[in-house]
């Protein structure tokens, strides 16, 4: 790891002037995608604001029709909360199935979120449940959030603060994971809310993306034989060592079908 | 340089560190308690985990900084009064280790998997310790340890 500033910022304030007074900084959440890419000297900030051990980050809270999770929540504590398994069971499910527990035990959602791994799982969530994603600037909604692979709509200097998911009716996670990093290989979220089914998919493409035919015929027809004859672009999924693109957009059918079946 | 204060195996420890230190090192090469090994450096094999504020973690994916006024618990911590470890205690048993270089790691995580739920199932057990790896057991007394120390061996 090259030389670093190790600053614990003392509130979300402090962070921001820490992030405003030194350009090349880096906020460290959980650490466990930023320290081994800064292990692998991938990146070079010339400071780390730590902002996992902000209380003001760390709340998760339910309203009627919310649930809201601060960005510095970890995903053992998303798995475990009582709150979350009773307002949206899928997602606790969700956190549970990252990684490993070590993993789990300091990773969290805002860093997750804010890095947009093309293969983490809680874009997924995100996009399916139409979230928001509330910042120290501003709300934005989960659809102009994510922006393909590792690219999202936060600024220069803006950190997550919480994200907010309103309640579905239904929702179910499935998840083909890697056997060997437990990242997903391909993975579907699909929740049936007040506006109709939301199918996201993560793993598959070069970012997290909805599979609008599939909503469709669920809308209609809120079973897995409704998208066994649809199938995505191959063309358009990702392809690497672990698997072609053609494997991947028949993940995509197969999840989907396992995650209604779920439901 | 960062100045930090840690209790560790319930002593407490102040030392100057350069601020990308991280903990393994810390603890091994500064602290001397070096039963926490380093098999991959890259967050994948679980030698390194060790206890932070109650919880299972990999110790070179931490910085030391971020550790200061942290509660930290090492393999050297498990043992009291010269009585091994229910978990320390099930491994020897059930012959769950060859070269023992993952043990350390191996072992801290089982703690924190029963400490979490006290009788996992086996499903459970393999998913519990899926950030360790084992390169000599094949996992099955390791897996037969776990279940001796949650005290379900013959359930
Ligand atoms: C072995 C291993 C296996 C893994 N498996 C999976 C898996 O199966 N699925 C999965 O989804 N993920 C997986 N991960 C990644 C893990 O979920 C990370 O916890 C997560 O991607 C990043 O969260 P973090 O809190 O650790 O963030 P950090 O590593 O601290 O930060 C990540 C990035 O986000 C930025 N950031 C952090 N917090 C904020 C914020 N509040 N606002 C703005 N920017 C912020 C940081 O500056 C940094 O650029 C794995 C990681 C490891 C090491
Ligand atoms: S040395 Fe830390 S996970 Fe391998
Ligand atoms: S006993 Fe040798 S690696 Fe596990």
């Amino acid at each position: 790891m090259f030389p670093v500033n190790y600053v614990r910022a003392k509130s979300l304030k402090h962070a921001v002037e820490q992030l405003a007074a030194n350009p090349d900084a880096k906020l460290l959440a959980g650490g466990m995608t930023l320290l081994p890419t800064l292990k692998q000297r991938l990146a070079r900030p010339s400071h780390l604001i730590d902002i996992g051990a902000l209380r003001a980050l760390r709340a998760i809270k339910r309203s009627r029709d919310k649930l809201s999770i601060g960005a510095g929540v970890r995903h053992y504590e998303v798995a475990a909360s009582a709150l979350v398994r009773e307002a949206i069971p899928a997602l606790a499910y969700l956190a549970g199935q990252i990684g490993d527990p070590q993993v789990r035990n300091l990773g969290t959602i805002g860093g997750s979120v804010a890095n947009n791994d093309p293969a983490a799982d809680y874009p997924a969530a995100v996009l399916g449940l139409a979230a928001t994603i509330l910042t120290n600037r501003r709300r934005i909604k989960a659809q102009d959030y994510f922006q393909g692979m590792f690219a999202t709509a936060l600024e220069d200097g803006e950190i997550i603060t919480r994200i907010v998911f309103p309640l579905p009716k239904k929702a179910a996670y499935e998840k083909f994971r890697h056997p060997a990093s437990g990242y997903a290989m391909t993975a579907v979220f699909v929740a049936v809310t007040g506006r109709g089914v939301r199918v996201a998919v993560t793993g598959a493409g070069p970012g997290v993306f909805r599979w609008t035919k599939a909503e469709r015929a669920l809308g209609k027809h809120l079973a897995p034989e409704a998208v066994e004859k649809l199938s995505v672009d191959a063309q358009a999924m990702n392809e690497d060592m672990h698997a072609s693109r053609e494997y991947r957009a028949n993940l995509v059918n197969v999840m989907t079908r396992r995650a209604v079946a779920k439901l | 340089m960062a100045k930090i204060r840690l209790t560790v195996n319930g002593v407490t420890h102040t030392r100057e560190v350069e601020d990308r230190t991280l903990l393994v090192d810390l603890i091994r090469d500064g602290l001397g308690l070096t039963g926490t090994h380093i098999g991959c450096d890259t967050t994948q094999c679980g030698c390194c985990t060790i206890h932070m504020n109650g919880r299972a973690v990999k110790s070179c994916t931490v910085l030391a900084a971020q550790a200061n006024g942290a509660e930290i618990v090492t393999i050297e911590g498990m043992a009291k009064d010269g009585r091994l470890h229910p978990v320390q205690q099930a491994f020897t048993d059930c012959h769950a280790l060859q070269c023992g270089f993952c043990t350390p790691g191996m072992i801290m995580a089982v703690a924190g998997l029963l400490k979490d739920n006290p009788h996992p199932s086996d499903e459970e057990i393999y998913r519990g310790l899926e950030g360790n790896l084992c390169r000599c057991t094949g996992y099955i007394n390791i897996v037969k340890a776990v279940k001796q120390a949650a005290g379900q061996e013959h359930s």
